[in-house]
């Protein structure tokens, strides 16, 4: 049972160039910021130490940051450009108990961020998904493919925050 | 000269009465042997994050009803919980209690009828048949309660929308005196039925290390040997305050792992939840439900992940706040999506009659896959 | 209903214009076809389990669209499955009908203003013959749905369809 300092401080112990940052600012979780880039070399020191023994990824997130710059396109939807999207990795060790969570950030307009498939099968879907949603891509993911919508939907990643909806898909209306 | 052979692609939904709704799988087989599986999702994808990004916080709950909606009562425990944390509110006693009870009686009508069509999908309609008629009896409670069947809107941020009904505690000790029967009576139905047996045992099983590298939680981890609850493991609400087991798969009637032991664990949790029941139903203190609600819910910055042990599993709510009155991003975890991913695994090797089998005893729900 | 009405007196011969008799044999035996949605889906099969027993009204499910009479969309219908939808609704024989059972089938319910991928309402797709209103709607409204279909079918004609 680690807490997340003495976690942050094992990993900057061992990856001293890589890691990040540790953001304790936010009141109810620290998180460790990793190189978008490492997360699967970190990820398997994770799970494979001893004292860490992460083996268990209990879900991993794409987020839309939204904190690029925001123009208003000419019919008044928004559009943001620059900034980041990132990706959460909540970790739980089934054997020693503890938690951590991760987070990634990576550019907006090429958002490319190493895949966890082969530390963690169950990342998986969760890429997949954070691809369909967000189009962030898993490098070296081996099916990256959209998983919940329509494989031929070209209309976006809609939990963007500047997603805009088409008006037809297949012949069918889809606004209300 | 070597005979030229071709697998064949078979699809299956998502237009099947076995899928449980609208999952398709494509199955790829050589003779009734199955090669591969490969399940395709998002035939129910109904945008639930992009909703809850859009609504106050509290106007998220009724969506959070309709991801898992035979276990309603579950997700809107997760996350009020989550928001609670958010605001850091402290909640009455009374209102801890009455959760507690809920959701467990939610579990027994969810198992209920996981066991129920999990018999169905198989061929064996009469426990379905018997196990829907008391999963009524819960229903009645809820209905009692607050007024609707299936999806409650119950379990408010601070509080529940509505305190329970005069007789509830007397209705619910005469549910659980009805129950405790009829899981023998189940038991002598289907659970050493010697075709469902027959069936199950020895069929789809699922190793301890594979479960936890994809991630499996619920009665599918259970199954496979480990006791691991979320209840016991990270307690959340007044858990800790109740003595229950933690039943696992022992391999019976077969190996550990197998479609018997995931089936099986969901009987004997039934029991567990009534033992928890039994202990919190006499004890409910006094009190208003209401008292603690927060008129204007604007949660600090902050992230937060908040996990409860639903009956398919570990339901993790991730929020995000900037500080408005609605949620920046919400993300579920939720247990049938990370359990279907082992439904390849499972299937390699086995005839087509038995993905019918696995499916059932993993007991997915699409509404919280897609969500 | 007055098909047992004109009966002569040995008890043997019924008089009865087809038309009555075809719809009272087809309103007596509406097979649905047995597939799920959402939500609504637990409630249609609580209805024919064994507290509402939807079987007293001769509908039981039929799994192939080949030889069902009825549709009964429960659920949220989303754009990837509505051409799957239509394209049973396709397979089925005629005469056909479909019972929209709950708010998201009939105009997307509580999905309306930001569900990207849901459609609003299935009678963008296929004709409805019954509405059912809720969320999800009781058992008994489901039953009401199917009476209300009947009194349709009750009130056809050979020569031309009503519904």
């Amino acid at each position: 049972m680690k807490n997340p300092e003495e976690i942050f401080k094992l990993l900057k112990k061992e990856f001293s160039e890589i890691i990040l940052d540790l953001d304790k600012e936010t009141p109810t979780e620290s998180i460790i910021l990793v190189d978008p880039m490492q997360i699967t070399k970190i990820g398997k020191f994770l799970r494979e130490n001893e004292e860490l023994k992460f083996d268990s990824l209990m879900v991993l997130s794409g987020v839309d940051d939204a904190n690029g710059t925001k123009t208003k396109d000419e019919d008044g939807s928004d559009m943001i450009s620059g900034g980041t999207l990132s990706v959460y990795y909540h970790l739980h060790s089934t054997v020693l108990k503890h938690k951590i969570t991760l987070k990634v950030s990576t550019q907006r307009e090429n958002p490319q961020v190493e895949s966890v498939y082969n530390v963690w099968r169950t990342s998986d879907w969760h890429e997949r998904e954070a691809f369909d949603l967000f189009g962030i891509i898993f490098l070296n993911h081996p099916d990256l493919r959209r998983i919940l919508m329509p494989y031929d939907w070209e209309a976006g990643y809609p939990l963007r925050k500047d997603y805009k909806n088409p008006e037809f898909y297949k012949g069918m209306k889809v606004p209300y | 000269m070597a005979l030229k052979t071709e697998t064949m692609v078979l699809n299956m939904g998502p237009q099947h009465p076995s899928t449980h709704g609208v999952l398709r799988l494509e199955l790829e087989i050589e003779g009734e042997l199955i090669l591969s599986v490969k399940p395709h999702i998002g035939y129910l994808h109904r945008c639930f994050e992009k909703h809850a990004e859009a609504m106050t916080y509290p106007q998220v709950i009724p969506y959070t009803d309709r991801l898992d909606y035979l276990a309603a009562m579950g997700n809107n425990f997760g996350y009020v919980i989550a928001v609670e944390k958010l605001l850091g509110i402290q909640i009455p006693e009374r209102v801890e209690y009455i959760r507690v009870i809920m959701a467990e009686l939610q579990r027994i009508a969810s198992h209920l009828v996981a066991i129920a069509t999990n018999g169905a999908d198989i061929g064996a309609l009469t426990p379905f048949l018997y196990l829907f008629r008391d999963r009524e009896y819960i229903l009645t409670l809820f209905e009692m309660t607050c007024g609707a069947r299936m999806l409650y809107n119950y379990m408010w941020i601070g509080g529940l929308s509505h305190d329970i009904h005069p007789d509830f505690v007397r209705k619910t000790k005469e549910f659980i005196n009805h129950f405790r029967p009829t899981v023998t009576e189940l038991n002598n139905l289907l659970t050493f039925n010697k075709i469902f047996i027959e069936r199950t045992a020895n069929v789809g099983i699922l190793p301890l290390d594979t479960a936890i590298n994809f991630g499996a939680s619920g009665p599918v981890l259970r199954g496979s040997g480990l006791p691991f609850d979320v209840r016991r493991e990270d307690p959340y609400s007044i858990y800790n305050r109740f003595d229950f087991e933690i039943p696992t798969g022992k391999g019976l009637v077969g190996t550990v792992g197998d479609c018997w032991d995931r089936y099986y664990v969901r009987v004997l949790e039934m029991e567990q939840s009534v033992r928890i029941i039994e202990q919190a139903i006499d004890n409910i203190p006094e009190g208003d439900v209401q008292s603690a609600i927060p008129k204007r819910i604007k949660p600090p910055k902050g992230t937060v992940y908040a996990r409860v042990e639903n009956p398919r599993g570990e339901l993790g709510y991730f929020i995000i706040s900037d500080g408005n009155i609605n949620p920046f991003r919400v993300k579920v975890r939720a247990p049938s999506f990370v359990n279907l991913e082992v439904m390849g695994e499972l299937c390699k090797g086995h005839l087509v009659a038995d993905v019918i089998a696995i499916l059932g005893s993993l007991d997915i729900v699409l509404g919280e896959i897609d969500r | 209903m007055g098909l047992l009405d004109k009966e002569f007196s040995d008890g043997n011969i019924v008089i009865a214009k087809v038309d009555d008799l075809m719809n009272w044999a087809r309103l007596s035996s509406i097979w649905q076809l047995g597939f799920g949605l959402a939500c609504c889906a637990i409630e249609m099969m609580a209805t024919s389990a064994s507290h509402y027993d939807f079987d007293r009204f001769g509908v039981i499910p039929r799994n192939t669209p080949r030889q069902a009479d009825a549709i009964i969309i429960s659920g949220t219908v989303t754009l990837k499955m509505a051409t799957r939808i239509k394209r049973l609704y396709e397979q089925m024989p005629d005469p056909k009908y479909i019972i929209s059972m709950g708010s998201c089938a009939n105009c997307g319910g509580p999905y309306w203003e930001h569900g990207y991928h849901v459609l609003k309402g299935i009678d963008r797709v296929i004709p409805v013959d019954v509405y059912v209103p809720g969320c999800p709607p009781r058992p008994e409204a489901l039953l009401e749905g199917l009476l209300k279909l009947q009194e349709k079918i009750r009130n056809e004609s050979l020569r031309k369809k009503i519904a």
